[in-house]
């Protein structure tokens, strides 16, 4: 059934194909050799034979290997067109569509003979002159017309006529817009009933017209692993394949784009990449090769992943096959990176392998990938480690494609950047962030708003659910008037790029809608903030924001900070925090996750409300003999903050130590002890707080331990006036030079 | 074949859009122009260049608008007085130019045309690929492929 799918496409695109050879051998014979057009032909009998190869017909793919190699020849410049190199060909080409005929009508190839003409084509790619051409009555004999049966059962719509569809269809629903609009306003039965039905109309027409364009990437993989099998076959290899999204949508156009790359993609590496058996058992992989194919969204982009265990590309075998073609001089060769040799690949002409063998090697494939990927606005990508395999990345953009995005809005941009323009005919930008890559919205109201989101340097982080949450402010993205004054609303739309997560803060969220992506003129490809473009319902444009290429600037700017901070006036922080160390973990009030060095605590302790003693808003606790003051945390952290510690029972205190000193800190709660090396560090201009560190993966405060005990014990001292105490005088002393006179006033205001 | 009126048949007769710029008549070939339209709204794109005033919607087509004065090296448009659309089609799709005023379509006669001369303002000089003596006003002529040559205008900020 699969194969019956496969064979009526490859019917339909071949009676297509041969019609375009037609013409473009005439025209090639006008204009004698022009190199485009050859290298065109050329890729269409390539596509043709291997299309053929995996079907199975193998007459057919012999013509089309045999006038491939004279093409190639010509390519060369190794033969020269003559005319009757052109009848040659086309010949070939009549034969083919007698077999293809037969494939339609009988469901095999025509029993006729193409010997004569493959020895003709052959002896003409051999001797660069075609043998007497003695007619070869089979292969001339026009094909059976009138019976296309199969290829006309489906119509190929141009891409611009779908265009021009959807832009109508678009330019409909603005209208039918204003008309609900100005209906609502009317009376009249009548007319609201037809605004109604004309309502429903366009909506349906509009789903429908989106609908003709998207198709599962599915379609492209059925073809697959026949392929992959067929190939290992015939090169003696096993080869498992694995696939991996192929419910992805994809416009058709796309669809169409990327069928012949993948197709020529998956043939090399099976042919290419993957070793022989024998040769993987060698270098200890398994027996089994492993292609894996993968496709799936990602900042607002489809991603296709062809990846092979297999040998890998030899950098070096490329460069000087490069050089040997003639591509690049040995200097240049010397000074390229990596990634620019393998980028070589995809000149036409080069190929590593080094037999050509039917399956690959001309050096065609990754030229076609290229120029087919290209026209529609991609990119191709390939990573490769000798030995390990090799990685090629398809990167679609969404072109054509119809998503849900979110629209949010940036208000009141008073001052564009840029000089000369008060351009402020806008109060509100809209833009549109990609559905695919929003986890989240969090919307922070109040207090919260004014200060859940806390600065390490100049990044802005928020915990979110006890994760860190990079902030990213969309107006200092964009470059509009930096500075997020402070708000009595933040929204942070929570955004994943890659396989990291941030929070970009808008002005304000709208709704979810269902955009058509628009590309961006060539002017303004260069921007990567920006994925494209989409007419918003009041018929104004609106910009698609690049969720990848937003996390990329960030990344930079953080980076530029990161280095920054290196060898700043911070580091006696980053010296205090480095090295890994056990840490007391506990929450206290509005802070969550304090930290403090195990090292320094003396003991912990819990006790229960009966056994505490307050004396003027004090409290203390008998111990061993002794005194202990305790001092709840929270209100010296942040003070006019409820103290919640002390009222529990029983209380839990964290009890410091410093020679005859003693004093125990009430907390809410111990979280943890962790050993970790504090990691991110920043410091705090709060008091009482050292800074904050990423300690156990988490963000968490540390505490300044001498500040806070010195006001602690200030607090605690100053309350209780009158009552001596013999062994506090001590303990005052023990406190030493930290505790001056001047240092406990700033302590308090 | 009718001979040409002129004596200098071997020119073809080139017909100009014209429209004026900050006081300065512009002329394009006529046949690059789609249309021309009046004001229409804009939407900004933050970060482009500051000659790229935004984006228009064209029927649902996204066309990028450029301000012809900030291109030309010339004074802002008041504040007051709306831009017009001349909307010409390039290989790389089209563009919208923004310009003061729309003129009529002029014929070119070879007679009356002179390169630009060697002092005029080096962004003009390169954008102007010639100039009409017409009996009331000079016409110049733009070379439109220049003028969307945006990677030039990053070298004259530049330098």
């Amino acid at each position: 059934m699969e194969d019956q799918e496969v064979i009526k496409e490859f019917l339909i695109e071949s009676s297509e194909n041969l019609s375009r050879l037609d013409r473009e051998l005439v025209e090639l014979e006008q204009n004698s050799c022009e190199p485009e057009l050859l290298a065109g032909i050329f890729r269409t009998f390539h596509t043709i034979k291997g299309t053929c190869s995996f079907l199975g017909f193998t007459r057919l793919e012999s013509v089309a290997h045999q006038a491939e190699n004279v093409l190639c020849r010509l390519r060369a410049f190794e033969l020269e067109l003559t005319p009757e190199l052109i009848s040659l060909i086309l010949r070939a080409v009549d034969a083919m569509r007698i077999h293809l005929a037969s494939i339609e009508s009988e469901g095999k190839e025509a029993e006729t003979s193409d010997g004569e003409l493959c020895r003709q084509m052959q002896a003409a790619a051999e001797e660069g002159k075609p043998a007497s051409a003695r007619p070869v009555t089979e292969a001339e004999a026009a094909p059976p017309r009138g019976q296309n049966g199969v290829a006309d059962s489906a119509i190929r719509v141009d891409v611009h006529l779908l265009d021009t569809l959807m832009n109508l269809v678009g330019e409909l629903v603005l209208t039918r817009n204003q008309i609900l609009q100005f209906t609502s306003s009317q009376e009249g039965a009548a007319l609201n009933s037809s605004s109604q039905r004309l309502n429903l109309i366009t909506s349906e027409l509009q789903e429908s017209v989106m609908k003709t364009r998207m198709q599962p990437i599915g379609v492209v993989w059925n073809k697959i692993p026949r392929l992959v099998r067929d190939v290992a076959m015939a090169c003696g290899k096993r080869i498992s394949l694995e696939m991996e999204g192929a419910g992805t949508e994809l416009d058709k156009t796309i669809i169409e784009a990327i069928k012949d790359p993948i197709t020529h993609i998956v043939r090399n590496c099976c042919d290419h990449g993957i070793e022989k058996p024998q040769l993987r058992k060698s270098r200890g992989k398994p027996i089994e090769g492993r292609l894996t194919l993968r496709a799936f969204h990602e900042g607002g982009q489809v991603i296709i992943e062809i990846a092979d265990d297999g040998a890998g590309v030899d950098v070096e075998a490329v460069k000087a096959k490069a050089i040997n073609a003639g591509l690049l001089r040995a200097a240049q060769a010397e000074s390229l990176s990596e990634r620019e040799a393998l980028n070589l690949l995809f000149e036409p002409g080069l190929s590593t392998a080094r037999t050509v063998t039917n399956v690959s090697g001309r050096g065609v494939g990754m030229d076609v990938v290229r120029t087919n990927i290209e026209r529609i606005g991609g990119a191709v990508e390939v990573a490769s480690q000798l030995g390990a395999g090799t990685t090629i990345r398809l990167k679609i953009p969404l072109t054509l494609a119809i998503i849900p995005g979110l629209v949010v809005a940036l208000g009141e941009r008073r001052s564009a950047p840029r000089p000369g323009r008060a351009g402020s005919e806008d109060g509100v930008m809209h833009f549109i962030i990609p559905q695919v890559s929003l986890i989240e919205l969090v919307r922070l109201e109040g207090g919260a708003a004014r200060h859940s989101i806390e600065r390490i340097r100049d990044t802005a982080v928020y915990r979110l659910r006890g994760n860190l949450l990079p902030i990213v402010y969309l107006r200092t993205v964009l470059g509009c008037e930096s500075g997020e004054h402070a708000s009595d609303v933040v929204n942070i739309a929570v955004l994943q790029a890659g396989d990291r997560q941030f929070g970009l803060v808008v002005d304000g969220i709208r709704d979810t809608q269902e955009i058509v992506v628009k590309p961006l003129g060539k002017h303004l490809k260069g921007l990567t903030c920006y994925a494209g473009a989409t007419i918003m319902g009041d018929g104004k444009v609106a910009l698609i924001l690049d969720v990848m290429g937003i996390a990329q600037r960030c990344g930079e700017i953080s980076d530029n900070n990161r280095e920054r901070a290196h060898g700043g006036p911070g580091s006696t922080l980053d010296e205090r925090a480095s090295g890994k160390q056990a840490y007391l973990l506990f929450g206290s009030g509005p802070y969550k996750r304090i930290a403090v060095p195990l090292s320094t605590v003396s003991r912990l302790e819990e006790f229960p409300q009966s056994q505490l003693e307050r004396a003027g808003g004090r409290l203390a606790v008998q111990y061993r003999g002794r005194i202990l003051p305790l001092i709840p945390l929270a209100p010296i952290l942040e003070p006019g903050a409820g103290d919640t510690a002390s009222g529990r029972d029983p209380v839990q205190a964290v009890v410091f130590q410093s020679g005859p000193r003693t004093l125990g800190l009430l907390i809410d709660g111990l979280a943890d002890i962790v050993e970790d090396a504090a990691s991110m560090k920043q410091a705090s201009g709060r008091r009482g707080l050292l800074g904050s560190a990423v300690i156990g993966q988490r963000f968490t405060d540390l505490l300044d331990l001498e500040t806070v005990l010195s006001a602690g014990w200030d607090e605690w001292i100053n309350g209780r006036s009158n009552i001596a105490q013999p062994d506090l005088s001590s303990l005052a002393t023990a406190i030493g030079p930290r505790v001056q006179v001047s240092e406990l006033t700033e302590a308090k205001g | 074949m009718a001979p040409s009126p002129n004596s200098t048949e071997a020119q073809p007769v080139l017909r100009y859009a014209t429209f004026v710029v900050a006081g300065h008549y512009f002329g394009t070939d006529v046949t690059q122009v789609q249309e021309v339209l009046r004001h229409q709204t804009m939407t900004p794109v933050p970060l482009a260049p500051p000659v790229i005033r935004g984006l228009i919607n064209l029927r649902g087509q996204i066309v990028t608008a450029i301000e012809m004065r900030q291109r030309l090296g010339l004074a802002a448009r008041a504040d007051s007085q709306e831009a017009m659309n001349v909307v010409v089609r390039t290989d790389d799709g089209v563009i919208s130019l923004l310009v003061d005023e729309i003129g009529d379509v002029v014929e070119s006669e070879p007679g009356l045309f002179e390169d630009p001369p060697e002092s005029l303002d080096p962004v003009l000089r390169s954008l102007v690929s010639g100039i009409y003596k017409l009996k009331d006003r000079l016409l110049l002529v733009l070379d439109i492929r220049q003028t969307l040559n945006l990677d030039a205008v990053v070298v004259q900020l530049a330098g």
